[in-house]
């Protein structure tokens, strides 16, 4: 048997498409198998999910292990988990991450059960103390409100879900090539207790919100409704979506899934505007990695201000009619440039 | 049918402040409740007994004081409430709980068969959402995370029928009984419990099992010293820095914003080849 | 059918446990129900638990309470604009058990009191509101919840639901409450480390201190604020009737930063981080707003019945004792087997005997003195104030021409005949 004690991670795919935060996981799990000297490889389990494999490669990986079966057609703990568990006893991995997606946490949970090993959940830093090789992962807890290092001393797999967004992707090494692993899952579909009847898309035109690159986020200090139209118009003028922090939410200015931050949406953006926002942690976590961000706020105390490029101190009310206007001309002149819907 | 739900006490986060000059959370005077997303989740079992008859039972791991907690669950309806608490249990994380619930449940099972098990998504201080597939794991009954409906229940076929939320949607998924759900607050809203139910509460003293109450139990799998994972260490999330001051009156600053948004073309680039 | 008990208590503030835990101990069936989340949880008092009352109703209550500080020394300070005359009472003896008084918080003690009369054999509902009592046939039978199926019945209602007593209202006994009647208090619980306190107030752990704070603290009106040292933070508040707030133009969460802000109190709270800020009604009304007692199968206690002393701040020992009371008249009133309006008579006489009725009537003219005549709090505090401080600058002046200066000025500002009518006026409505 093999014993190459690697850092792992579970490769999620939709639909034939590697979710995002796999990919940015083989960009965090790259670094960890640099600095412990092991090699890091993904897994990847579904129905005709071969043609994957080249993309996790390039995304970072020195090995994949992959199983490909009719059962594994839709994600289901039982098969799934069963699938996971085989590579993972066999070939006893040291670190192993997962998405902190629906999916991805629901599997590792019971994973982490059935190897009897610590799961952290939710994690947003990751770093390994090469002496020890101890994984330390990272989360917040307390509503936010503090980070807490959390290790696994004495079982393996050390294990963890991360949030999505946090980390970063590798750019892609074209022609990137490894080591490809198959074993077969060995499952009757009799035996599983669990059956996928049906998967329904939302029809309503979905927001996006994760994967615009432009948002224009409103807080209470638009004053009420009528101040966050507003946003929307902004919104509007650059071709971006509309954010909110929670308390936009709870007054029912906007619908929930425009919440941004811990207990709504996290966001990367190119351009983030913060407006009438005050910077509350649990806004913050949910935005402060866009590249670029630009606060508006009337108090120059906000901590808003602490996480933006650039800070507006000001009477948004005011200044959101003349820079509706400004962005219409300046994008009207560039001719089709720079305007995109 | 007998539904079990899993519900813990917990100390009110959304209102638990830290100290940032010490890192140390103030939890004075911070009340413990019954986790929000677990009261969602004996909602559920209540909605489900109405409908399709049988009882509801709670089941708890806590200090001594969640008995309070437990009432809470009968006041929302449920008809019976256990408790596990022993000093053996204290300080367990994901692994140790699941481990902890499930000698609770082969020890409820000996009164009676179990059909539905029902979690919450997570708790707010633990704030995992593991413990539920854990404990399905090791009574060896399929976990469903994430549900939103529980759309039939089939005692004879021995098969529920739910729906299960997606990041784009949901999934109907079918399975046979007994398995355990976890449930999301969109489940169901917490109805406005009757005063009956308050009376009733108020006097309702739940079963308590110390560690030697249930059967052939490991204490090495339990507690601190059951939990593979351990707090290494408290901090600050890290603190920002801050940019670049926009001055001037409201005319300034907005050319300023759109002249630096301008300059910055590749911002827009993704626009120009994509959607 | 609903169940029945033998006394439904409406509130559980200090009146309301006080009587389901006499009625509990002495065997009755006893429902208590309180619409904040827990007992205490929106509950205001400065701060100040008088032993005594507490004692007859739990003896030894201190060794088991949740109790602040043993106070041990009670300070007034009269305020100027940047400057004060204070007066202070130190008795070391005071800590000794069983001491004067405590300081509690009332989120804390309301809850462990309660808890003592479901210990006792009381039931006890928390977030429900009793919307109105059910009267059938002139007699009070019960009450209703904002519950589904929210109705349930007893032999004796006692509503112990605080100032605003909506219960009272809807039976009649009790009209609106005018703005003379009552003071509108606002207050904030400042969380300071143990050490800073001992320091500041010069005490030590169990030690416990509080100010009365009048003139300047509420810009001249007929009101006083206060300091209270809790084990780990202060109580401040402040207040004034409600007619001074809307004469002024003055809102309250104005006066309570005005009060932290000013020279005198600042240094005592610097670097506190706010925990809670409360607002209360008192009602300040005394003998004269009292509403009537009693009923047919039903009883009024504390508060809702206008049970406080204005002037000195006492009300918690008032609820407790007429609750206590009401509690002794229902046990009576079940032995004989008759909650006849007739019965329950008696809980009246009883509080006209007790300390209750005396204090109340002896100042019953306080509240309205001070009302009409603002000169004491506007222009004496001042004036006493301009008089100590011109006393104690050494400026070569002797001392006793400066005191000659002092009462010069006194009667040269108001009159002499002012001064005295007003002296006598105040002692004979505190005396
Ligand atoms: C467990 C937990 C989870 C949470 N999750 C989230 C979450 O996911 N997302 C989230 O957003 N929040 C979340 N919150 C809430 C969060 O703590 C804050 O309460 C919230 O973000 C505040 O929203 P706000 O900034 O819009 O409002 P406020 O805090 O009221 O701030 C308004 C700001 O607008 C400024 N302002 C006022 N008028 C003007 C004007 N005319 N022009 C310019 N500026 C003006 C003010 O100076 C102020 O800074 C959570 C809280 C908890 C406890
Ligand atoms: C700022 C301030 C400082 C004070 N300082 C002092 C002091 O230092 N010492 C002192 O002795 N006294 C003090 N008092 C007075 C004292 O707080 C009251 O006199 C005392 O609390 C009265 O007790 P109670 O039980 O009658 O009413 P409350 O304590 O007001 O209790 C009434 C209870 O009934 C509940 N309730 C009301 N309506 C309903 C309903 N419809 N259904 C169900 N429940 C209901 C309420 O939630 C509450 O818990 C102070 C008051 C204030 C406002
Ligand atoms: N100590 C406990 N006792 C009973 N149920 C628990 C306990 N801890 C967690 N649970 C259940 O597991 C769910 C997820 O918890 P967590 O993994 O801590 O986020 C909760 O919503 C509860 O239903």
């Amino acid at each position: 048997m093999e014993n190459n004690r690697g850092v792992w991670v579970y490769m999620e795919q939709k639909e034939g498409q590697i979710v995002n935060v796999s990919l940015e996981l083989l960009g965090a799990g790259r670094k960890l198998a640099e600095k412990l000297d092991v090699p890091l490889s993904g897994v990847l389990l579904g129905d005709k999910v071969k043609h994957l494999i080249p993309t996790i490669f390039e995304y970072g990986a020195d090995e994949v292990y992959v199983m490909d079966d009719p059962i594994l057609k839709n994600y289901r703990t039982e098969s799934f988990m069963k699938g996971v568990n085989y590579y993972a006893e066999k070939y006893q991995p040291e670190i192993f991450l997962f998405g902190a997606t629906p999916n991805g946490k629901d599997l590792a949970s019971a994973v982490a059960t059935d190897l009897c090993t610590g799961l952290t959940a939710d994690t947003t830093m990751l770093d390994v103390e090469v002496e020890t090789r101890l994984l330390e992962a990272s989360r917040p807890a307390f509503g936010g409100n503090i980070m807490a290092t959390i290790l696994c001393k004495k079982h393996r797999p050390q294990m963890a879900t991360v949030r999505p967004k946090v980390m970063k992707a590798l750019q892609p090494e074209m022609g990137r090539k490894g080591k490809i692993i198959e074993d077969s899952l060995n499952v009757k579909e009799e035996s599983l207790r669990t059956k996928v009847l049906e998967i329904v898309k939302d029809t309503k035109k979905k927001l996006k919100l994760d994967e615009a690159d432009i948002i224009v986020a409103g807080g209470k200090g638009l004053g009420d409704e009528k101040g966050f139209t507003l946003i929307h118009e902004l919104a509007e003028v650059l071709g971006g979506s509309v954010g909110a922090s929670r308390d936009v939410v709870e007054a029912g200015w906007v619908g929930h899934d425009h919440q941004i931050g811990q207990t709504g949406i996290t966001v990367t953006p190119k351009i983030y505007f913060a407006i009438g926002i005050s910077g509350a942690v649990q806004h913050v976590v949910g935005m402060k990695n866009s590249e670029l961000i630009i606060a508006i706020n009337k108090d120059p105390d906000a901590a808003i201000f602490d996480a933006s490029t650039y800070s507006v101190i000001g009477d948004a009310l005011e200044i959101l009619p003349i820079l509706i206007e400004e962005f219409r001309a300046a994008l009207k002149q560039e001719d089709g440039e720079l305007k995109h819907a | 049918m007998h539904i079990v739900v899993c519900v813990k006490q917990v100390p009110d986060t959304r209102i638990i402040k830290v100290n940032p000059k010490t890192n140390t959370l103030d939890r004075r005077g911070i009340p413990a409740i019954l986790n929000p997303f677990d009261s969602h989740a004996v909602e559920a079992g209540v909605r489900l007994k109405e409908k399709y008859g049988g009882s509801v039972s709670v089941v708890s791991m806590g200090p001594p004081n969640a008995v309070k907690m437990i009432r809470k669950c009968v006041e929302i309806g449920a008809d019976e409430g256990y408790l596990i608490s022993d000093r053996f249990f204290a300080g367990a994380d994901t692994l140790a709980t699941s481990y902890a619930l499930y000698k609770a449940f082969e020890k409820m099972l000996e009164e009676k068969p179990v059909d539905i098990i029902i979690c919450g998504k997570q708790t707010i201080d633990g704030d995992t959402g593991q413990v539920g597939p854990g404990i399905a794991r090791r009574l060896d009954i399929p976990p469903i995370t994430n549900v939103i409906e529980i759309k039939e229940v089939d005692e004879k076929a021995r098969k529920v029928i739910v729906k299960r939320k997606l990041e784009d949607g949901y999934e109907m998924i079918e399975s046979s009984m007994p398995c355990l759900l976890t449930v999301e607050k969109d489940i169901n809203p917490v109805s406005y419990s009757p005063l009956p139910n308050m009376i009733r509460a108020a006097r309702y003293e739940p079963t308590i099992w110390k560690v030697d109450d249930l059967n052939d139990v490991d204490k090495k799998q339990l507690g601190l010293k059951g939990s593979p994972t351990i707090v290494a260490k408290m901090f600050a999330p890290p603190k920002l820095e801050g940019g670049k001051k926009i001055e001037g009156n409201a005319e300034q600053q907005s050319r300023e914003i759109v002249s630096l948004l301008l300059e910055k073309p590749e911002l827009f680039e993704k626009k120009r080849g994509g959607a | 059918m609903p169940e029945k008990f033998d006394v439904i208590v409406v509130g559980a503030g200090p009146s309301g446990t006080s009587c389901a835990y006499k009625c509990a101990k002495a065997g009755l069936k006893v429902l208590q129900i309180e619409r904040g989340e827990y007992p205490g949880s929106k509950n205001v008092m400065g701060g100040v638990l008088y032993r005594k009352q507490m004692e007859a109703v739990i003896p030894e209550f201190w060794k088991d309470a949740p109790v602040e500080r043993a106070i041990v020394e009670q300070r007034a300070w009269m305020l100027d604009k940047n400057s004060m005359v204070t007066t202070s009472v130190k008795n070391n003896d005071w800590e000794k058990e069983p001491c004067n008084n405590y300081t509690i918080l009332r989120a804390k003690f309301d809850q462990w009191f309660a808890n003592k009369a479901v210990e006792a054999g009381s039931l006890l509902i928390n977030e429900t509101v009793v919307l109105e009592c059910i009267v059938e046939d002139g007699k009070v039978v019960g009450v209703r919840t904002d519950r589904p199926d929210g109705d349930v019945y007893a032999d004796v209602v006692v509503l112990a639901d605080g100032v605003n007593s909506l219960l009272a209202k809807k039976l009649g006994y009790h009209n609106e409450l005018k703005p003379e009647e009552v003071a509108l208090t606002v207050m904030e619980v400042l969380n300071l480390p143990k050490n800073v306190i001992n320091d500041r107030f010069n005490v030590t752990d169990n030690q416990g201190v509080t100010i009365e704070l009048f003139g300047d603290a509420t810009k001249g009106n007929l009101g006083t604020a206060f300091i209270y040292t809790n084990k780990e933070s202060l109580n401040l508040g402040v207040g004034t009737t409600l007619s001074s707030m809307i004469k002024a133009k003055m809102k309250p969460y104005e006066l309570i930063e005005y009060v932290k802000n000013h020279p005198m109190v600042r240094p005592f709270i610097e670097g506190a981080e706010s925990a809670e800020y409360l607002a209360h009604l008192i009602p300040e009304g005394g003998f004269y707003s009292m509403p009537k007692l009693y009923g047919n199968g039903v009883l009024l206690v504390g508060d809702a019945a206008q049970m406080v002393n204005g002037i000195h701040r006492e009300g918690s020992n008032m609820a407790m004792a007429s609750g206590t009371l009401a509690a002794e008249t229902i046990i009576a009133a079940k032995e004989k087997g008759d909650y006849s309006e007739e019965t329950l008579s008696s809980y009246k006489t009883a509080i006209l005997d007790s300390f209750i009725g005396q204090d109340l009537k002896k100042y019953k003219d306080a509240n309205h003195t001070f009302e009409e005549q603002p000169q004491y709090f506007k222009d004496y505090i001042p004036m006493i104030n301009r008089a100590a401080s011109s006393f104690l600058t050494v400026d070569g002046t002797s001392k006793r021409d400066k005191q000659k200066e002092a009462i010069k000025t006194f009667t040269k500002e108001k009159g002499t005949f002012t001064v005295v009518k007003d002296l006598y006026r105040a002692w004979k409505v505190m005396k």
